[in-house]
């Protein structure tokens, strides 16, 4: 059905579609509104799940896990410190190999008080062993909370899977949507090792190094597996439905002498700056990132690079250059910007790519040249 | 005399110190509860005494959480199981730490939301699995290793706390007294919400007492009135046999503490604090078992 | 592609007034935009809110700093805000009101909708409703269809007095 609905909606419409068992909410800011209109759903009928109105974000996770581990499909959302508040939990999930789906709602942490988009949140979280994508519009927001549905219960992965979506510029953002008949594009979970009465078993009971050592190992794999998984995922989503989006979204990409990498809204944003400098002659292209991990492949060789961070590591950079730089010999101009809702328009992108230092590094706004 | 089943859950070689009172709560509880059972254990010695992975010394699925994350845990998996039309009892085996402590915030949203569980908390009142540090639950004059002077605070009232989300059972029972306890855990599964067992755990390395003594030890904290055994289903109060005798004709509490080496050295102050926090809730309890308050 | 900036104070409905003309934009075939600039400001304080369309898909999320039309639903915001800043050369101003005369250098419509909601008891919480009715003006001015701002109007409200505070305000502003 053709409708417009905000960022936060359409998650919300996606999670309806799927039918969890069990959906876990705790309010804060951006992401109310999709645990508010899952309450509706739930209130009114049209969605048949139990609704645990937890007293934490930490609980949220907690009762998420309790729930999954009995073979429940679960769904919680949360933002900033609602998910460092659950860090704990986060990695419990992971760890635990529950395919628990989370919204995050991607907003500055404190102090001060900021409630704007930035996505340090959730690259706190980004070693926990969840799987993470970005979306940029309402409809990848609803296709892709779908999608990670089938990808985290996929029996090559059984892993948790974050959505994140910008706080504000597209958790409250209208746009069109068009909601699916899923059908069976997620089909049932079936958890390999769910809570059996009659064949009982301790679960995280004391382990030692051997043992830990190969549990984590097994999520690596999985967590590689995962790649394929999800191509898998996009490939029969795009035959059925006729969208797709990749591990990373190219604009322009293919000539392009020099890439704008970014990811969330400032991708989408980015595409308009490339035809600006097409127009004036700039050989520019744009790669939005979508997953995050698994980590893509990128193929940057003989191009020049200006990634656009909304994140940071103090005393190491931009969290998504330094990785890209980590893995590949390139010519990299590394912009750290929109941090905590910061204003960054296509003119302002554009900018970067027109007055590019490869090798340095940009805190926008700030004089922050280094 | 209550027919208690024969079938153990408890497996034997469990990693417990000898004269553990947890295993020995656990042990009634589980046969209590029976095989359609799962437990929620956060952190706590319980986590220790099942033994390493891949041996388990439980006989039933055991679901070991975060320190904070039981009752939020155990929440998800009682929604999970009614969707799923199960009747599978779900109870969290926590420890004071992780229950009056780092727990509490979980444990009063779960009660608040009338979760469809058993918690019980079986109280060694101290720290134990981290090597007996003060906990919530350490009752004044207890030295412990962070309290090496004796503990200047009152022991938490764990049960006046639960008691006020108006639970639809709360009871108390103590590792001295296993039929009294069984008889409590099999009642609370009957009842649909949220049920509460609160279990004295004497603990013999902890407390420093010899480890035979652990059910000696139990049985002087209800008969000094320094654990009251009683329950309360929907509110209505009543005072156990045990308690109601001792309420009659107490023994001393030094009787308690003098074969306690936790309590080695306790001034008159705190045992006096000890005393009157005693009789107060004696007092209380008495008062809501006639109906009066 | 045509940028909207609705000028409003808090809890008057300046964010819905903003769904709402998205929704009809895009009932009308458009690709359409609605994002709110949310700060922490209660009930009362100045807000701003934007509507992009075009006939394709919009992929800015940046403010409008060029608008092509912007839209005062309360006109006291004007003391403490340039609402004609960054306005384009010749774009058009909207007023609720019955008067254009603080309105210098661009052409400017006024419409009475704060009027037009309280002879149709559109009241809530003490405050007149002027999201609805708005459409009806923005209609008569060309920017949508008026079969698509009753659409978009019907399906967020169920209160058929917001059509008609709409229909009012179409006949009732002087293009």
């Amino acid at each position: 059905m053709l409708t417009i609905a905000t960022g936060n909606k359409a998650v919300a419409a996606a999670v309806k579609e799927v039918k969890p068992y069990v959906i876990a909410a705790y309010p804060i800011t951006p992401q109310t509104e999709i645990v508010e209109q899952i309450a509706e759903y739930v209130t009114s009928g049209e969605l048949d799940s139990r609704y645990i109105p937890v007293e934490s974000e930490h609980s949220a996770m907690a009762a998420c896990i309790g729930a999954s581990i009995t073979g429940a499909r679960t769904f919680t959302a949360t933002s900033s410190h609602g998910l460092l508040y659950m860090h704990e939990m986060v990695n419990w999930a992971a760890g635990a190999r529950l395919p628990i789906v989370m919204a995050n709602v991607n907003r500055a942490i404190g102090p001060g008080w900021n409630v704007w988009a930035e996505h340090t949140d959730a690259f706190q979280e980004r070693d926990t062993g969840w799987l993470q994508v970005y979306v940029s519009t309402v409809q990848e927001a609803y296709d892709t909370t779908l999608m990670a549905f089938r990808i985290a219960e996929h029996a090559d992965v059984i892993l948790p899977v974050m959505v994140n979506l910008d706080g504000f510029l597209l958790s409250h953002s209208m746009q069109s949507l068009d909601t699916l008949n899923a059908g069976d594009f997620v089909p049932p979970l079936h958890l390999p090792h769910a809570i059996d009465v009659l064949n009982p078993a301790g679960y995280g009971t004391l382990t030692g190094p051997d043992e830990h050592f190969r549990f984590r190992w097994e999520i690596e794999k999985a967590m590689r597996r995962s790649r394929k998984v999800i191509a898998e995922t996009e490939r029969d989503f795009a035959e059925r439905f006729g969208r797709s989006y990749g591990v990373a979204e190219e604009y322009r990409y293919e000539d392009a002498d020099v890439v704008v990498i970014a990811m969330g809204t400032l991708g989408k944003e980015a595409e308009v700056a490339v035809d600006l400098l097409r127009n004036e002659g700039v050989n520019a292209g744009s790669l939005r990132i979508r997953w995050l991990r698994p980590f893509p492949d990128l193929d940057l060789s003989g191009r020049e690079v200006v990634v656009i961070d909304r994140d940071y590591s103090f005393g190491f950079g931009g969290i998504i250059a330094q990785s890209l730089m980590a893995r590949q010999r390139v010519d990299l101009y590394s912009v750290i910007a929109g941090l905590g809702g910061q204003e960054v328009t296509y003119d302002d992108i554009a900018g970067f790519v027109r007055e590019r230092r490869p090798g340095t590094e940009l805190w926008f706004g700030v004089n922050g040249n280094v | 005399m209550t027919e208690i089943p024969k079938e153990e859950f408890i497996l034997k070689c469990t990693s417990a110190c000898a004269g553990c009172p947890s295993t020995l709560i656990l042990r009634y509880v589980l046969k209590a509860a029976g095989a359609d059972t799962v437990l929620v254990v956060p952190a706590c010695c319980t986590s220790v005494i099942q033994g390493i992975y891949p041996n388990t010394a439980v006989n039933v699925p055991v679901y070991n959480v975060a320190f904070a994350a039981a009752a939020a845990c155990a929440s998800g998996m009682s929604e999970a199981f009614q969707k799923a039309g199960k009747k599978t009892n779900v109870i969290v085996y926590a420890g004071d730490g992780g229950t009056v402590d780092i727990g509490i915030q979980a444990l009063s949203g779960a009660f608040e939301r009338e979760t469809d569980f058993l918690y019980i908390c079986y109280d060694n009142e101290a720290y134990g699995n981290t090597g007996m540090q003060r906990s919530g639950s350490t009752p004044i004059g207890a030295r412990t290793t962070t309290t090496p002077g004796g503990k200047v605070h009152a022991k938490k009232d764990l049960d006046a706390i639960v008691a006020a989300h108006n639970p639809s059972y709360l009871a108390t029972a103590c590792a001295a007294y296993p039929q009294d306890l069984f008889k409590k855990v099999q009642k609370a599964l009957t009842l649909r919400g949220s049920k509460f067992i609160h279990v004295l755990a004497p603990c013999p390395p902890g407390w420093r007492f010899s480890s035979e003594m652990t059910v000696e030890m139990g049985k002087l904290a209800v008969r000094s009135g320094l654990w009251i055994l009683y329950e309360s289903e929907f509110g209505k109060v009543t005072i156990n046999g045990p308690s109601k005798a001792a309420m009659i004709k107490p023994i001393p509490i030094e009787d308690y503490l003098s074969v306690q080496g936790r309590f080695k050295g306790i001034d008159r102050k705190a045992i006096d604090a000890l005393k009157s926090q005693a009789e107060q809730r004696a007092k209380h309890l008495q008062k809501e078992a006639e109906g009066i308050c | 592609m045509y940028e909207i900036r609705i000028h409003s104070r808090g809890g008057q409905g300046g964010v819905t007034a903003a769904r709402l003309l998205a929704l009809a934009a895009f009932r009308d075939g458009k690709y359409a935009t609605a994002c709110p600039f949310y700060g922490a400001e209660r009930r009362g304080a100045p807000v701003v809110s934007y509507v992009r369309i075009d006939d394709r898909p919009i992929r800015v999320y940046s403010q409008i700093r060029n608008p092509d039309l912007v839209i005062v639903l309360d006109p006291s915001v004007m003391e403490v805000v340039d609402v004609l800043h960054g306005l384009k050369r010749h774009g058009k101003v909207l007023m609720n009101g019955t008067t254009t005369e603080k309105i210098h250098g661009a052409p400017a419509f006024a419409v009475d909708l704060t009027g037009i909601a309280l002879r149709e008891k559109l009241v809530i919480a003490g405050s007149p409703i002027l999201n609805t009715p708005v459409l009806g003006a923005l209609a008569k001015m060309g920017i949508i269809s008026v079969d698509s701002a009753k659409s978009a109007i019907r399906e967020m409200f169920s209160d058929e007095r917001n059509v008609r505070a709409a229909e009012a305000a179409f006949q009732e502003l002087v293009i």
